[in-house]
């Protein structure tokens, strides 16, 4: 008999907690499948994806690096997702933020200042606001699609950094190489655990999941974005306005993408290049889902999906397989955590007739 | 080279640039004329790309390449199907986790084919037509795709305005619970169109990859299916204002790729930006007006159809 669907009365608390689970474990399960197929030990390739990246300090360190931009894109991108704000332009915001807060380090240069990392973190948020208010403005003024204008500035960021270090802001002492000079010490955010790449950024990460999930969870506002997002039509009544919350969505995303790109740069980059972000602001959109559009949720996926990217690293030293791997378990992910949401809303039955008529037979026959 | 030949040459360029547009747009115009967006355009047509391209390397037949294409793209349209009329998944996620989806699953297919070269499709020249100054070089003596990306969107008008299918197609896109109420089978319908969706943004990718630049590259549609989706708004969800609107923007890529050679003297990086640009400007003009984005949007895009409801 066919399994089918049928609707839950009201959505499952349980189920919006589990799924993300369900979602990890059929990754790991078509992982098995993947790797099998290509010819290599299943077991042995996970192990070393998912658990080994955990096993050295070096490796727990580069997590929390690497979970670093992915939770603040994730959760300035996640203040949007709940209002039905589609910024998907994260990584442009990030970029731009990175441009700004290393345009102030490249001026100052060598010298010794110390509130220079204040003011790169502003710059930082500064420039990736300004890149997101140019989809809140043609959203709210002009009724254009947030989705395709914030993606296509992704692009416009991307070649405006190649510009600036293939040009003007090229190191001279670069030997060529399309890269700006290394930033002052100043201009650097300090380790935290001496010896590693682990830096002052990740604290920056754990205070906007408490900024974002005050905003959220115990602001009016926040309210209006939720409400907006589940009930537009409610809101309309209640006097909620939709450019606001657009207007919110996208300061959110672009303030906290670019700090982000600060973050970067000021931390394990020190300088700008062409590659300083290998697609954080994409994958932060499935962090944001898979952390269920919360704050602490996010925490959580993005360590897990910073795992991708170590894990992706160390399959390709160990085992000589590519690093698109990463984006091939990213995309599985987020297809299996959208799939097993179903599960939220409705469950499965097995077999056919109404579910009442059969849920009757089954009370007759205890 | 007089300028009558580089007229010609800007122009053929022009149409080689715009027919990956228009065949992807196409698709998704039908994909969203009946009710569902699929924001996967760019991950399908990586797709369809790598599976074009591995197949080109691996058999030597184009022809074989093209049907590998289509097939890969129905494959991926048929993932998002399954999970956004079957499962009721969010559209917009569901698109963005195909197009992630696409870019790694591209990437790691291709990673043994970067570098290869292949025979790129050769142009047909259509006899006698291509004998004529200007139109026979630009119009008749292009490849195979070229004319089938005419070809199709012609078909497609045809298809959605002048057939009952057609009809009936536009129908669910405009009002889904009447259409059930009628009778239809709304899911089959979407099914298929989406998976018409698929198929042609798996052309597009196969155009890239085996006739426009003979090669695999990571990530080598660099933004076209989102641009593609773009031309379905600008086009006001009708066929024949895709095709002007693609040729419009290969246009745009042209004068880009060609302006330093005209002796424009800005950095390639900021030329580079210009289709992007573009693409914002365009959708800020035809969006502005409100009245004629609701009257030709299909009504029920993006939303989710339960049939027990």
């Amino acid at each position: 008999m066919w399994p089918r669907l049928e609707a839950r009365p009201e959505r499952s608390r349980v189920m919006v907690y589990l799924t993300p689970l369900v979602a990890a474990g059929l990754t790991a399960v078509a992982g098995l499948i993947l790797f099998a197929a290509l010819g290599h030990d299943p077991v042995r390739a996970l192990t070393i994806f998912f658990i080994s990246p955990l096993t050295t300090s070096f490796g727990l360190t580069e997590l929390i690096v690497k979970a670093t931009p992915l939770v603040l894109c994730a959760l300035g991108l996640s203040v949007g997702f709940r209002g039905n704000v589609w910024n998907i332009g994260a990584e442009g915001q990030l970029i731009l933020g990175a441009i700004f807060a290393g345009g102030v380090a490249l001026a100052v240069g060598d010298a010794e200042a110390p509130w220079l990392l204040p003011v790169m973190v502003c710059a930082g948020i500064v420039g990736g606001m300004l890149w997101a208010a140019i989809p809140a403005l043609l959203r709210t003024r002009f009724n254009a699609n947030e989705i395709l204008v914030s993606l296509m500035l992704s692009y416009v960021a991307s070649l405006l950094l190649g510009y600036l270090v293939h040009g003007p802001w090229r190191d001279p002492d670069g030997f060529n190489f399309p890269e700006t000079a290394l930033f002052g010490e100043s201009a650097l955010l300090p380790a935290l655990v001496e010896g590693t790449r682990l830096h002052a950024g990740a604290l920056f990460a754990l205070v906007a999941v408490g900024v974002v999930w005050v905003l959220l969870m115990h602001s009016f506002i926040g309210f209006q974005v939720k409400v907006m997002g589940m009930a537009p039509r409610a809101g309309g009544y209640a006097g909620f306005s939709q450019a606001r919350v657009v207007w919110l969505g996208l300061l959110c995303g672009g303030a906290l993408s670019g700090l982000a790109g600060m973050v970067e740069v000021a931390g394990p980059i020190g300088q700008l290049h062409p590659q300083i972000s290998p697609g954080y602001g994409f994958t932060a959109i499935i962090v944001a889902f898979l952390g269920r559009l919360h704050p602490l949720g996010i925490l959580v996926a993005g360590l897990f999906m910073a795992l991708t990217y170590l894990g992706g690293d160390t399959l390709q030293i160990e085992m000589g397989l590519p690093r698109a791997m990463t984006g091939v378990f990213q995309g599985m992910i987020l297809f299996f955590l959208l799939a097993s949401d179903v599960l939220i809303h409705h469950r499965i039955r097995f077999g056919s007739g109404p579910a009442r008529s059969r849920a009757s037979t089954r009370t007759g026959g205890a | 080279m007089d300028g009558l030949d580089a007229i010609v040459a800007l122009l053929v360029a022009t149409i080689r640039a715009a027919t990956p547009l228009a065949l992807a747009a196409v698709g998704e115009l039908v994909t969203e004329k009946s009710g569902v967006l699929n924001l996967g355009v760019e991950g399908m047509m990586l797709v369809g790309a790598v599976a074009a391209f591995a197949t080109a390397v691996a058999t030597g037949s184009l022809a074989l390449a093209l049907l590998a294409a289509i097939i890969a793209g129905m494959l991926v349209a048929l993932l998002f199907a399954v999970m956004t009329l079957s499962l009721m998944s969010n559209q917009v996620a569901t698109g963005l986790a195909l197009t992630i989806f696409g870019i790694g699953l591209s990437a790691f297919v291709g990673k043994d084919f970067i570098g290869i070269p292949i025979e790129s499709l050769e142009s047909v020249y259509v006899p006698w037509l291509s004998d004529l100054p200007l139109v026979g070089p630009v119009l008749f003596s292009q490849d195979p795709l070229v004319y089938a990306s005419v070809a199709l969107t012609f078909a497609v008008s045809w298809f959605l305005y002048r057939t009952r299918p057609g009809l009936v197609v536009r129908a669910v896109g405009e009002n889904h619970s009447a259409a059930h109420a009628i009778g239809y089978p709304v899911i089959g319908i979407r099914y298929l169109c989406v998976l018409f969706g698929g198929a042609m943004s798996g052309l597009a990718g196969a155009y890239l990859s085996l006739a426009y630049t003979p090669m695999w590259v990571e990530n080598m549609t660099a933004g076209r299916g989102w641009i593609a989706l773009a031309l379905v708004v600008f086009a006001t969800w009708k066929p024949g204002r895709v095709l002007l609107g693609a040729y419009l923007f290969g246009g745009v890529t042209i004068i880009q790729l060609h302006a330093q050679g005209l002796g424009v003297e800005v950095s390639s990086h900021i030329l580079s930006m210009l289709p992007y640009l573009a693409t914002i400007v365009v959708l800020v003009l035809i969006s502005r007006d409100q009245t004629k984005i609701r009257l030709n949007a299909p009504a029920c895009i993006g939303k989710v159809f339960r049939p027990d409801h």
